[in-house]
């Protein structure tokens, strides 16, 4: 199934997403790699408030490429990053911040469990990076820019964001663990060929 | 008679160093195209769509297809009758710096330990620049540069020499440990035998190879690696590797080095030929 959605994300709008289907997003993503997952964490915390709201957000893995242009930032790639660098840092930001989303790719083990109920996690094609920055219209904000480029949390505004794979719903069903599972049987019968030689 | 001028090589150097970032190769793009017609899971068919298009984009736009750059390798073949007056390495350095700020690219290089970035994408030990000497006078460049994405999952292991059956499942292991993290539809690339550092190296050249026919052992190690399903991005699929490439070294008779490398679908990589 293909659906439209625009940011702020509510529970109502991400309970209608299942595992498989195909999202299109507008509205505003925040990038966040490992280093903002570190300072996110750290200003949680530490009760500090953070420069930017995270109710009904949509993080995005990211470190993107962009050109200074001479009063603004065009971005010329925004491909997402993988996922599992940010899996022990997630449970601590999905609990404390109201975030509704995930984009990234290769997905999260073992994380479906804590977004029950209230966030999925989106899949971008990795790679896609121009296709990507097609989808951002423009750059809203820049919070935490002695971080670097690739590290900073960039908030984009995007226009029919996608296509997003929902890779994790909210009811639990992880794409990528249903893969992993029929892979380790083809895996399990090479072995048991390999071992009975 | 040097026969290339200092300038001359490094506008060339740049023009390649972009046209690397921005053009895949003919080969991979004729690749992802047949595996997106035999595709029959409708979720990777989309994510092979949204990977021939973004190709598209990046060629007309002159883009670089995906924001990690990569770091740089390049391999330069020089035959014995060329005459070079400059330092080739200095002029591949600082190609690498004005592709960087032009084009640009992102500063992917830092410290190992203190993570501090260069910004300029050069380091110690970076861009990996490595020579071939050749009879007669050839004079030719080759540029990879590399994601961190596919490069992170890949392993090397010291078998014993009785455990050539391992060998399978060990490649098999490595694609299925790196899931849908490495980008696939990949390319694996294994080195087979030398030592620790020459298998390393096998498998890198292997990887980066052009995609014609696989032989036969090739080829069942590309089928074995198929019928995990891990599919476009992890999220299942027909296909999860376009080829599975073996380069082989002699190796001490105690030892049997095999070395496992894998490349995201953005198997980038130009070359040319100065003579």
């Amino acid at each position: 199934m293909e659906h439209r959605l625009t940011t702020p994300l509510t529970k109502e709008a991400i309970l209608k997403l299942k595992a498989g289907d195909i999202l299109y997003l507008t509205g505003s993503v925040f990038t966040a790699r490992d280093e903002a997952h570190r300072h996110i964490l750290d200003a949680l915390s530490h009760h500090r408030k953070l420069p930017f709201g995270l109710t009904g957000a949509v993080i995005y893995h990211c470190g993107p490429l962009l050109r200074k242009t001479e009063n603004s930032w065009q971005v010329v790639s925004a491909g997402p990053t993988t996922s599992e660098r940010m899996t022990q840092m997630t449970p601590a930001l999905v609990e404390n911040t109201g975030i509704r989303a995930i984009i990234g790719k290769g997905g999260m083990k073992g994380i479906a469990p804590l977004l029950k109920g209230r966030c999925v996690y989106l899949a971008y094609t990795g790679g896609c990076a121009v296709l990507a920055a097609e989808g951002i219209s423009r750059v809203a904000n820049i919070h935490w820019q002695n971080l670097g480029m690739a590290e900073a949390v960039w908030e984009f505004e995007v226009k029919d964001f996608g296509p997003l794979i929902v890779g994790i719903d909210s009811y639990g069903v992880d794409l990528y663990e249903k893969v992993l599972e029929k892979a380790s049987e083809a895996l399990k019968a090479i072995v048991m060929a390999s071992d009975s030689k | 008679m040097p026969i290339i001028s200092r300038d001359f090589f490094v506008k060339n150097i740049i023009e390649l160093i972009i046209q690397s970032e921005t053009i895949l190769p003919e080969d991979t793009v004729i690749a992802l195209e047949n595996t997106w017609q035999k595709e029959s899971n409708t979720v990777a068919k989309s994510q092979l769509s949204a990977i021939l298009k973004n190709i598209e984009i990046a060629r007309e736009k002159k883009h670089p297809l995906c924001q990690d750059t990569g770091i740089f390798i390049f391999n330069v073949t020089i035959g014995k009758n060329i005459v070079i007056d400059f330092d080739i390495n200095d002029a591949i350095c600082e190609s690498l710096r004005y592709a960087t700020e032009t084009l640009p690219l992102r500063p992917n290089v830092v410290h190992p330990l203190t993570r501090e970035n260069s910004l300029d994408n050069t380091g110690d030990g970076l861009p990996d620049i490595t020579f071939n000497l050749t009879e007669g006078s050839d004079f030719e460049v080759f540029v990879y540069p590399k994601g961190a994405g596919s490069e992170n999952m890949s392993r090397l292991a010291m078998f014993k020499p009785s455990q050539n059956e391992e060998i399978k499942r060990f490649v098999v292991e490595t694609v299925f440990a790196a899931g849908g993290m490495p980008c696939p539809p990949i390319i694996v690339g294994v080195g087979i035998g030398g030592s620790f550092d020459i298998a390393a190296r096998l498998s890198k050249k292997a990887a980066l190879r052009p995609l014609d026919e696989m032989n036969d052992f090739e080829q069942e190690l590309c089928d074995a690696v198929n019928t995990l399903g891990i599919g476009a991005m992890g999220l299942g699929g027909d296909t999860t590797a376009l080829a599975v490439h073996v380069n082989t070294a002699h190796c001490h008779t105690a030892s049997l080095p095999v070395a496992v490398n894998i490349q995201c679908w953005a198997n980038r990589r130009a070359h040319k030929k100065f003579v």
